[in-house]
């Protein structure tokens, strides 16, 4: 009852975050280079064409009136309609969302689970290799350019060892895509029974999801080091050890779980960096998600997707905060009894 | 000052890495200020004949797709890539600093509307924001500096709001006030100049990822055109190479970037040690 106490109260803290990003996308789409009107009637336009148009757009009228029009056609979840593949935005958005929710959530659990052993190991044995080895990682992760780890990624696997298979999307060309439930293509796969195409699937995502792995490992890895010293020094931890509670007890339910809390609350940021790398990681890989998306638009100066991806992004990003800030609840029974 | 200095001296010693990556920066900056008379080729002079070839004698970093010299386009994309971070830098810092030691000082309104527009910025993924700003403001290098700027605002306000808060009622501004200071000079010659330490910290730290962040808009297309020689682009460039095994054309401009940026990371690194010991991990 309290969590769900938190969590109204949390969602009612998300709401100006969200009203900022509308506000911002709003001014950002006023802000483009040149008339929108006279764009979107092409060169052969006359006068009174590119006028009608901007009647249409609602461009003639006042910049408070066209935010009231803004937000109206965001509510019924019109984010305009993409020049280059003349669709409605959202719907290109909806049928490519699944690719780059597969590749972000693939690269995060992959991260959470070599970067948390990583951190706790190397915190309960500080100079050991374990030590060193998650400083190379995290120093690493930290210092080199997503995209270049992944060119790297691929020459090594690619081109040198043929592990992998060429770094062109989501399936090579012989496969076909599983019947839609998830849209996460192995998973997808594996429900339909069909395990060479989950193996296939699976080859084509191991790179690109190992390449933001290492991205977002570097400072989980780092912040869990760092919070697990300062528990494993504090006072409870050594009242545990002299009362004889088995070292496995005390490491995992005295001091993982009090270390935890600056890690969860780390992710906010990793998710930031994780959903902007995603672009850049599905540029190298030509993986067919929204990244890839609004940057095909960005280069054709086609604006509505682009407008339509931020806001997508914004959004995610916002209630992504509120999961963590729920998740957080969840392990830290303080935060419930304050709410 | 000489205590700082022993002090340097011994945080130098205690830690060769510091003592490296300091070593590492007088090179990128002598590099972006001579980098291109030291260039044994025209970066920009194209030689079809001799496309793609791989490193050797001649072109140690070997040649492009239409013929360029590697190591002279890395040589002299080095000032341009500092340039766009420093500059993007340095505008957070100075914006940043001036409004969130006013939000921290003045309280009330001042901090209401600072704090709203830095969470704001924050609510977005923050490459993604600087790729709208780039797509809206248009796409030129200007604007990748502005972009840069805009997304790291808010880790400077943030901080010298905090710094400035802390320091608000210390004994030193009360005293500062009874001997007739306005607010303005209280806050720019008392409290500012204590916040400064921690704050160049943020901002050595925050240099690395002003390069990748400029770096990553360019590998997407944005701001420096080809065939202006910078890391990103090159990298970019290279890429399409990759699978075919031309290594050396994305390799050499993206090790110039992780040199960089790692250095910069040290540098952060250390100058915290040398600034607050405490906070050494």
């Amino acid at each position: 009852m309290a969590l769900l106490r938190l969590a109204g109260r949390r969602l009612a803290l998300a709401v100006p975050g969200l009203l900022g990003v509308i506000v911002v996308t709003f001014l950002l789409n006023r802000a483009l280079p040149g008339d929108p009107a006279a764009f979107f009637a092409g060169p052969a336009a006359t006068r009174q064409a590119i006028e009608e148009i901007r009647a249409r757009l609602g461009l003639d009228k006042s910049v408070p009136e066209q935010f009231v029009y803004y937000v109206r056609d965001l509510a019924r979840g019109d984010l305009g309609t993409s020049l280059t593949t003349g669709q409605p935005v959202l719907r290109d958005l909806a049928t490519r969302l699944p690719a780059s929710l597969e590749l972000t959530l693939a690269g995060l659990t992959l991260a959470v689970t070599v970067a948390l052993p990583l951190g706790v190991l190397s915190a309960t044995r500080p100079g050991s290799w374990v030590d060193h080895l998650a400083r190379v990682v995290t120093t690493a992760g930290v210092s080199l350019p997503i995209f270049f780890t992944g060119l790297l990624l691929v020459y090594v696997f690619y081109f040198l060892l043929g592990w992998a298979p060429a770094p062109l999307g989501r399936l090579d060309a012989f496969s076909t895509a599983p019947r839609q439930v998830t849209g996460f293509f192995v998973v997808d796969a594996v429900l339909a029974h069909d395990g060479a195409l989950a193996w296939a699937a699976l080859r084509q995502l191991a790179l690109p999801a190992v390449t933001l792995g290492l991205f977002a490992m570097a400072p989980i890895a780092r912040m869990t080091r760092a919070s697990m010293l300062g528990v494993l020094g504090s006072e409870f931890i050594r009242t545990a050890r002299a009362a004889g509670l088995a070292p496995r007890t005390v490491l995992v339910t005295y001091a993982l779980r009090n270390a935890l809390l600056p890690v969860i609350t780390l992710l906010g940021m990793v998710f930031s960096f994780l959903l902007g790398a995603n672009v850049l990681v599905e540029k190298v890989f030509a993986w067919p998600g929204v990244g890839s998306y609004a940057l095909e638009a960005l280069i054709a100066s086609d604006y509505a997707p682009v407008q339509g991806f931020v806001l997508l992004m914004a959004t995610l990003y916002v209630f992504l905060n509120l999961t963590i800030d729920i998740v957080y609840g969840l392990v830290d029974p303080r935060v419930r009894i304050e709410a | 000052m000489s205590a700082l200095l022993r002090h340097g001296r011994y945080v130098l010693g205690e830690n060769p890495v510091t003592a490296v990556a300091f070593g590492l920066f007088v090179v990128l900056i002598l590099l972006a200020l001579v980098g291109p008379s030291l260039a044994p080729h025209d970066p920009l002079a194209s030689d079809t004949a001799r496309k793609l070839e791989p490193p050797s004698a001649r072109y140690w970093f070997g040649t492009d797709q239409v013929g360029r010299d590697i190591l002279s386009r890395v040589l002299v994309a080095t000032r341009l890539d500092l340039a766009i971070s420093l500059s993007a830098v340095t505008l957070s810092f100075v914006v940043g600093s001036v409004l969130g030691a006013s939000a921290g000082f003045f309280g009330g309104w001042t901090d209401r509307i600072v704090t709203r527009v830095t969470d704001t910025i924050m609510a977005f993924p923050l490459f993604v924001l600087a790729m709208a700003i780039v797509a809206a403001l248009g796409n030129t290098l200007a604007n990748i500096v502005y972009a840069t700027a805009i997304i790291n605002l808010p880790f400077y306000a943030r901080m010298a709001r905090a710094e400035v808060n802390v320091r608000r009622e210390a004994g030193f501004v009360e005293a500062a006030r009874l001997s007739g200071n306005g607010s303005a000079r209280i806050l720019t010659v008392h409290v500012f100049p204590n916040c400064l330490p921690p704050m160049m910290v943020q901002a050595s730290l925050n240099l690395g990822w002003a390069i990748l962040n400029a770096a990553g808009l360019s590998f997407i297309g944005l701001g420096v055109r080809p065939p202006t020689p910078e890391w990103g682009i090159m990298v970019a460039e290279g890429a399409a190479f990759i699978v075919s095994g031309e290594w050396w054309i994305a390799l050499f401009p993206g090790l110039a970037l992780m040199l960089a940026v790692f250095c910069f990371n040290l540098l952060g690194d250390g100058l915290r040690d040398l600034i607050d010991p405490r906070r050494r991990t």
